[in-house]
């Protein structure tokens, strides 16, 4: 005979799957919710993401560092003038400040390949996963020519904008997501080959969930070598890529 | 065709059928942003007022985005029922809601005419109806779909079991999947969005869950959300029970997707000769959102609620077994708080019933909207009420691949406590036999020795 539930909490005993995930499994219950010690564990994890979502790119540390290792960077920023008005009109987050279109537009450097390290909407997962990742991958890229950019109130398609008037080839735009509960600081990367204004997503690929719990920067940067191969190769990007994980395991 | 209004002296004007649509909708910032909201409160109303005006049979006539440009304006005009449509052909849209809300109109009308309804005369009058009026309609509806499995009966509520993983690892996938399902989800679908789309890491997910599937003798089905190229390419390699797709209201949107029509029915038809349904063949899985068509810079200066009713067109032309709108997962930019969200997901919900679709909710929000676990609950129980097919069950409310916050286990089963709810008919036999659920849908004590705990 199976007891009917009644002690305040029920334990749930499937703890040892967490072993497996971070997500909120084996929670146990309280009549049917969930208990109080939980619930206020996920209000502070809220809280936390809340905060995420206004902090800046530490753009010294990242241009010191990029500079050292002998690339150029130029600095930019959107028309998105503040972060409220930056959530509410994604649309000037994609388009470039007119000083900043100016600055590129000198540049007379012709590209292989642009990485745009960008806000997003956690700074602090570009400045915590963009540097170590960049240092496992720059080595696979030999051949190519590379410049950066750093970019503030940015939004993904900031990055086509960017890498047209660069006349570059090919860019990956490092941004920080939407902070989720158990990972307020994750970044993606999104990759056009041959970008323009006016790219819709089915033109891009996405790597997304690079954080401390996600993807490391070893599969990350394997990944990004990879996509920037294949969209070499087959002058693409997007949909018509498929990643193949038996081709990435051979590549 | 220009329409005006004039309330003291002061007359609106509104020079065509999708500015009055885009004015009379209650405020959201995705219509602010895109520049088709309403510039004051009253210029709203007056919008409302020339609405309730307007005759259905207008709608027939005037295309809001050109039937040569968009293949969904096709869908919907080339598919309306119009032997169905006589019986309202003389309605307007205040007519079409005040009908709707009358006693006489039950269920086996409202299926009778659904698809004398096209897209925009649905959000038409989902924008003269105030929430109570969104909820009183929609639950009158009943939609009922069948894989393995029956959703969408009366007086039961279903859970897509949504196991994700934040680097697509199987283990931890399965972790998620058992949690779930000893906490009594998983009958609308075990459904799985990949970290990435690629056919080994979707195919592998696929044979895990179909493992775990016939080894339980689970009445559900399992769905990787991979993009519809992705499944195509598996069909006939990997068990793929459901074909997912994210759809929009125009042919751009779809096309900002990497799909369209064609590439819908090809990937349906494949599904249908696999022939893996047991009690039914509705085997297609749609999700929608408001904000998707503003997103893509597809809208057409429509409204964003109007290019959502739209959606439905394209997805009841592939009888789904599930269809939901992601609510609150776009962002502040297109819904910027819980009340939006609220109003939204009504909207969406009713819309999609009143078309004839099995219309399921994530009911959710990100962390850069203005919205927190109570709106949930709110919106939640609000759609319990209205008679939603199907919510989304997330460890914890916690999507830890996805970074946003949907409805929980062990929100579902409050919902179905409360408004006495329960599983799929079939689901709920086999929650009884593995000994998870009582005859009153309360949880029993699970033993370590549990057969889904054993040999994981």
């Amino acid at each position: 005979m199976k007891e009917k539930l009644s002690k305040p909490i029920i334990k749930d005993p499937w703890e040892n799957l967490k072993e497996f995930t971070n997500a909120r499994i084996a929670l146990g219950s309280a009549g049917n919710a969930i208990p109080l010690k939980e619930v206020l564990q996920f209000k502070f994890a809220h809280a936390h993401s809340k905060d995420a979502i206004t902090t800046e790119l530490d753009m010294e540390t990242l241009a010191t560092e990029i500079q050292a290792w002998g690339y150029p960077i130029w600095e930019v920023k959107s028309q998105a003038s503040d972060r409220l008005e930056y959530l509410k009109r994604p649309d000037l987050g994609r388009k470039l400040d007119p000083e900043s279109e100016m600055m590129l537009k000198k540049s007379n450097k012709s590209l292989d390949i642009i990485f745009v390290l960008a806000d997003g909407l956690s700074a602090g997962a570009v400045n915590q996963n963009a540097l170590p990742l960049l240092q496992l991958l720059l080595p696979q890229l030999q051949g190519y020519s590379i410049g950066f950019v750093t970019a503030t109130m940015a939004r993904v398609a900031l990055g086509d904008a960017i890498g047209s008037v660069l006349n570059a080839k090919f860019v990956a735009l490092f941004i920080g997501e939407r902070p989720g509960l158990s990972s307020p600081e994750s970044m993606g990367i999104y990759t056009t080959y041959a970008p323009k204004m006016g790219l819709t997503d089915e033109r891009r690929n996405c790597i997304s969930n690079i954080h401390k719990n996600g993807l490391d920067h070893l599969q990350a940067a394997s990944l990004v070598g990879y996509l920037i191969r294949q969209s070499f190769a087959k002058k693409i990007s997007g949909v018509n890529i498929k990643i193949n994980l038996k081709d990435l395991l051979e590549d | 065709m220009p329409y005006s209004y004039t309330i003291q002296q002061h007359v609106y004007s509104f020079p065509d059928l999708k500015s009055v649509l885009a004015k009379a909708s209650p405020f959201r910032t995705g219509d602010a942003l895109a520049g088709l909201a309403a510039e004051s409160n009253m210029e709203r109303v007056a919008a409302q007022f020339v609405l309730s005006e307007i005759a259905l049979k207008d709608f027939l006539n005037e295309t809001i985005i050109p039937y040569e440009k968009d293949e969904v304006t096709r869908l919907i005009m080339d598919t309306h029922d119009a032997v169905a449509f006589q019986e309202i052909s003389g309605f307007t849209v205040g007519d079409l809601r005040n009908w709707l809300l009358s006693h006489e109109v039950d269920s086996q009308k409202l299926t009778q005419i659904s698809k004398a309804l096209t897209s925009e005369m649905v959000a038409a009058v989902s924008k003269l109806m105030r929430n109570q009026d969104l909820i009183s309609v929609a639950q009158k509806c009943e939609v009922i779909t069948q894989f393995r499995n029956t959703i969408g009966k009366k007086g039961h509520l279903s859970v897509r079991l949504q196991p994700n993983h934040p680097t697509d690892d199987l283990r931890g996938i399965a972790a998620s999947i058992v949690d779930g399902l000893l906490y009594g989800s998983g009958d609308a679908v075990i459904g799985i969005n990949p970290v990435t789309d690629s056919v080994d890491i979707v195919g592998d997910q696929l044979k895990m869950m179909d493992e775990i599937r016939q080894r339980f003798d689970i009445p559900t089905q399992i769905c990787v959300l991979s993009h519809l190229t992705t499944s195509l390419e598996l069909l006939n390699k990997v068990p793929v029970d459901l074909v997912f797709q994210s759809i929009g209201g125009t042919e751009k949107t779809n096309a900002s997707f990497g799909i369209n029509l064609s590439m819908l029915k090809e990937a349906y038809d494949g599904a249908l000769q696999l022939n893996r349904g047991t009690l039914g063949n509705n085997l297609m899985y749609f999700e929608t959102g408001q904000g998707s068509s503003l997103s893509a810079n597809a809208h057409w200066g429509v409204d964003q609620q109007t290019c959502e009713a739209r959606a439905y067109a394209v997805a009841r032309h592939f009888n789904p077994l599930l269809v939901n709108s992601v609510v609150g997962f776009i962002g502040p930019e297109y819904l910027y708080d819980g009340k939006q969200i609220t109003r939204a997901g009504l909207e969406d919900h009713f819309c999609g019933k009143l078309m004839g679709l099995p219309m399921g909710m994530d009911v959710c929000y990100t962390n850069h909207a203005e919205a927190d676990q109570d709106d949930m609950d709110n919106l939640l129980t609000l759609l319990g009420v209205a008679g939603c097919n199907f919510i989304m069950g997330v460890p914890g409310s916690d999507d830890v691949m996805l970074n946003y916050q949907s409805t929980s286990f062990h929100d579902a089963l409050y919902v179905r406590k409360v408004l006495n709810k329960r599983p799929a008919p079939e689901f709920e036999t086999w929650l009884h036999n593995m000994g998870i659920l009582d005859d009153t849908g309360n949880r029993l004590a699970v033993e370590p020795s549990h057969r889904l705990l054993k040999n994981l």
